[in-house]
């Protein structure tokens, strides 16, 4: 006999809104161990492996910044700070917001049940998400 | 409201999760940790000056950075896991093998980040 498969049709398992961003979460955490690796791959390309130490190179993974390796024995800072890295760190900044932003409303949603509360933090968050979207990419475009 | 519980406090603390519940704390702590630290470090890269150096100074010394990369390594590590089980619901069958072979892999990283840390700090 064949054993029933324990998960249900996508039509039974409402497609809302909650469900696409458990989908995200999952995604956009995938989306930033590629985005990670290749700045590491992409630092150990420019020279790290001689100028600079695992927590460095971690460090420039997390967020392909350049000042990030200033203080690293990386002679020129010039190859670090191309448009295409600053268009990676971007990348990482819009795709990290969303990922984190969503991380506390789900924090949130476990303490604060009432539909207003839940409605007011949603607000807070797209607002704050969008704050600090600007502001990061603003800081990685003139730093 | 929201905090109204079916068990006391004393109950809930007493609850043994074990591994699995260890990094479900972990994960939501080394979470909220990133989102504090990250907001405070662009906001502080986007001040600048006096203000912005304070801040960042905190983040660069060896200290911070050996709880920070906790965080970070463990929250990376343990999302891959958690991704891992729930695009492929089978294996949660081997939820707690799986939480051990994350340790296995976090360690010698942590380990490893942490030793150059601390040699760097100590001007090796």
């Amino acid at each position: 006999m064949a054993t029933k498969s324990k998960s249900l049709p996508l039509t039974k398992r409402g497609l809302n809104f909650e469900m696409l961003m458990w989908i995200f979460t999952r995604l956009s955490a995938l989306a930033m161990y590629a985005l990670i690796l290749f700045a590491i791959i992409g630092a150990l390309v420019m020279g790290a492996r001689n100028q600079m130490n695992l927590a460095d190179v971690l460090r420039w993974g997390f967020m392909p910044n350049n000042t990030h390796v200033l203080s690293t024995d990386v002679p020129d800072l010039a190859p670090w700070a191309t448009p295409f890295w600053r268009f990676v760190a971007s990348a990482l900044v819009l795709v990290a917001t969303a990922h984190g932003v969503h991380g506390l409303v789900v924090i949130a949603d476990d303490y604060i049940v009432s539909p207003r509360g839940r409605s007011i933090v949603r607000f807070i968050s797209i607002v704050f998400m969008l704050a600090m979207i600007g502001i990061g990419v603003y800081v990685i475009w003139t730093a | 409201m929201g905090l109204k519980r079916n068990v006391s406090l004393t109950t809930g603390l007493k609850y043994k999760g074990q591994g699995p519940m260890l990094t479900f704390v972990l994960h939501r702590l080394g979470g909220l940790g990133m989102a504090i630290f990250i907001t405070v470090h662009i906001l502080a890269s986007f001040v600048g000056g006096e203000i912005g150096s304070f801040f960042n100074n905190i983040y660069e010394h060896w200290a911070f950075q050996i709880v920070i990369f906790f965080f970070v390594l463990f929250h990376a590590i343990n999302g891959l896991r958690i991704t891992i089980l729930d695009l492929w619901p089978k294996l949660l069958e081997h939820l707690r093998e799986a939480v051990w072979v994350e340790w296995a892999v976090f360690i010698p990283i942590y380990g490893l980040a942490v030793f150059v840390i601390i040699t760097t700090a100590l001007g090796g």
